[in-house]
């Protein structure tokens, strides 16, 4: 009985360890990244595959974090992330809302344009928009950048929560106007709750596009290098470093460590997040 | 995913009754922001591409003048145009189709309670998606040196390339370099896509067919894939759509070379309206616009599979 229990087990062990050393394969480049910021420059040369340095070497901790300004860097992807959250999530709630549950003049036309640029690459659209916010003095400023992001594409944010506003009980908010409460409150403090799960996933989503975001913030700090987030400080580090590669990889881990490690906390709201905008 | 969200949206009527003054001044103000950032930052941009394209302007005067189709003309019959499009394209076809079934293939097997560690797998083939994929190419750009990167040593380690291989930095094999770190990075999203998707399948379906007596194998044919089927049509576009935008993973990795053999559509024009001394925005506001007709395109071809789907008795 219990050989044939393990047995029939095997194949999933044999399954599960080429898995492994798949993920190994995913897992190893930051290992590597991790190691070689704690080695000098010559050690990352002569010693490339081996994982653990002699002695660590802080210094090229030192040395991303200030010469190389990634402290600052790190600061204003922190901000500019954070605010396009706030707005994405804000606007495109509220007008997913009102598309969801009133008839108002012209909504066939918001939802057909809306669905019609659902795709639109930022190659496309990037020299009009560095245009214009040239024109409306948002280039060059890191609020400029925020309302750029939150402005373009998220239409997949508005579909998802007026698909789920449709499917909230109309009983609910007459409930509330009976009871006397306005517009705004039906919406701030009943509806946006209840739609949670939404929050999560255009929350994740968001977050993640905006954090990695590199073309529009490229074009947007191109004579503000203070204004670089760490995707753009990155390209220029290599470009004004090709040398320093221990230096390269300490101001890697710095901008990916956050990440990750909000990852790995936040694990679940991630991977549900996303999964969530699929099943809907 | 959520272009069914929006068919739904609009196929139900709303009461009217309630329409009255106050509550659509209310409906505006919900929309405004939507409707003031949306049309700034994306409407405006898609219809003013095409206007700037037919400017000669080169970004610093104030002064563009209106020269007609030649932009078009000239880019059409740049060579250079016609590769970054071959490249695309080349892109797409190397990169979805990996990414699509790899993806399934391993969901299948992470979906099973029976399959050991799965947590912890899917932990680590996520990880690339959260990383920065500007950072992402330039890491890469060390993984893969051919003098002391952890590639080329290990391949010298067990001696297959004594060598060593440039993977970056020769055309042959540079954009399939490219395709792989892309479809590496990319791989997790696409997996739980297909989570999600047989989180779908009721187990009692399943459950059904092992009573009646039919294999692994034959439940994967008879069973999982078809039920699968309405979700590979809206991951493999969600996957095209995504593969279009490789603009930043490409820039940092191999900035398009060697001798343009990774250069997509995008870096061609970031190339012309920002990289170049004499910044060109009208020529590189052309190749945008052709860039947008062939997204266009690609996503009608699309949306009929997703007709055909629909009409051929799948769940949407």
């Amino acid at each position: 009985m219990t050989s044939g229990r393990l047995l029939r087990r095997l194949p999933w062990w044999i399954a599960a360890l080429l898995l492994a050393v798949g993920c190994l394969l995913w897992v190893y480049p930051f290992l590597w990244m991790i190691s070689a910021s704690l080695k000098t420059s010559a050690e990352v040369f002569t010693q490339g595959l081996d994982l653990l340095p002699s002695s660590p070497a802080w210094d090229n901790y030192a040395r991303a974090w200030g010469e190389a300004n990634f402290g600052r860097y790190l600061l204003n992807t922190v901000i500019v992330t954070v605010l396009t959250v706030v707005i994405v999530v804000v606007r495109c709630a509220m007008a997913g809302y009102v598309i969801a549950r009133f008839h108002f003049l012209g909504r066939k036309v918001v939802i057909g344009v809306l669905v019609a640029t659902l795709f639109v690459p930022t190659g496309y659209t990037i020299i009009p928009v560095v245009d214009i916010s040239q024109r409306l003095g948002l280039l060059n400023s890191l609020a400029g950048m925020v309302v750029a992001i939150s402005g373009a594409a998220n239409v997949a944010a508005i579909l998802l929560y007026a698909g789920y506003f449709r499917g909230i009980p109309r009983e609910l908010s007459e409930a509330a106007l009976v009871d006397g409460a306005g517009f705004g409150t039906v919406f701030f403090r009943i509806m946006l709750p209840l739609a949670k799960p939404v929050t999560a996933t255009v929350t994740v989503l968001t977050f993640l596009s905006t954090w990695n975001a590199f073309f529009l913030p490229l074009a947007f700090t191109f004579s503000r290098p203070d204004l670089r987030t760490v995707s753009v400080g990155m390209l220029a580090f290599v470009g004004e470093n090709t040398t320093d590669w221990s230096g390269m990889a300490a101001a890697a881990t710095i901008s990916m460590l956050p990440v990750v490690v909000l990852f790995v906390a936040l694990q679940r709201y991630f991977v549900d997040g996303i999964a969530g905008a699929v099943k809907s | 995913m959520t272009v069914s969200a929006a068919g739904a949206t609009a196929s139900t009527a709303l009461p009217r009754g309630r329409g009255n003054g106050r509550t659509s001044l209310w409906v505006w103000l919900f929309l405004a922001p939507t409707v003031v950032l949306y049309g700034v930052f994306t409407l405006y941009p898609i219809v003013g591409s095409y206007v700037y394209s037919l400017t000669d302007w080169n970004g610093f005067d104030a002064e563009r003048s209106f020269i007609g189709f030649l932009n078009y003309q000239e880019v059409l019959a740049d060579p250079q145009f016609w590769n970054s499009f071959t490249v695309t394209v080349t892109f797409i076809a190397g990169a979805v189709p990996l990414q699509v079934i790899l993806t399934l293939l391993v969901a299948i097997v992470l979906n099973s309670p029976r399959m050991p560690l799965r947590r912890l797998f899917r932990t680590a083939l996520f990880l690339p998606v959260v990383t920065t994929t500007a950072i992402v190419g330039v890491v890469m750009q060390f993984v893969f040196d051919p003098a002391s990167g952890p590639v080329n040593l290990a391949l010298r380690e067990i001696g297959l390339a004594p060598d060593g291989i440039d993977f970056l930095g020769q055309s042959s094999t540079s954009l399939g370099t490219a395709i792989a770190v892309y479809v590496w990075k990319w791989f997790g999203i696409t997996l739980v896509y297909w989570l999600a998707a047989l989180q779908t399948v009721p187990d009692d379906v399943y459950e059904a067919a092992r009573i009646d007596g039919a294999g692994a194998l034959r439940i994967l044919r008879h069973i999982t894939v078809p039920l699968l089927k309405p979700f590979l049509v809206i991951i493999t576009l969600l996957s095209v759509e995504a593969s279009l935008q490789v603009f930043d993973l490409v820039l940092t990795m191999t900035n398009g070379g060697p001798f343009f053999s990774t250069e997509v559509i995008e870096v061609y024009i970031y190339r012309w309206a920002f990289a170049s001394t004499i910044p060109r925005l009208g020529y590189a506001s052309a190749a945008a616009v052709l860039f947008g007709l062939f997204v266009c395109l690609v996503g009608a071809l699309q949306l009929l599979a997703v007709r055909a789907t629909r009409r051929g008795g799948g769940r949407g």
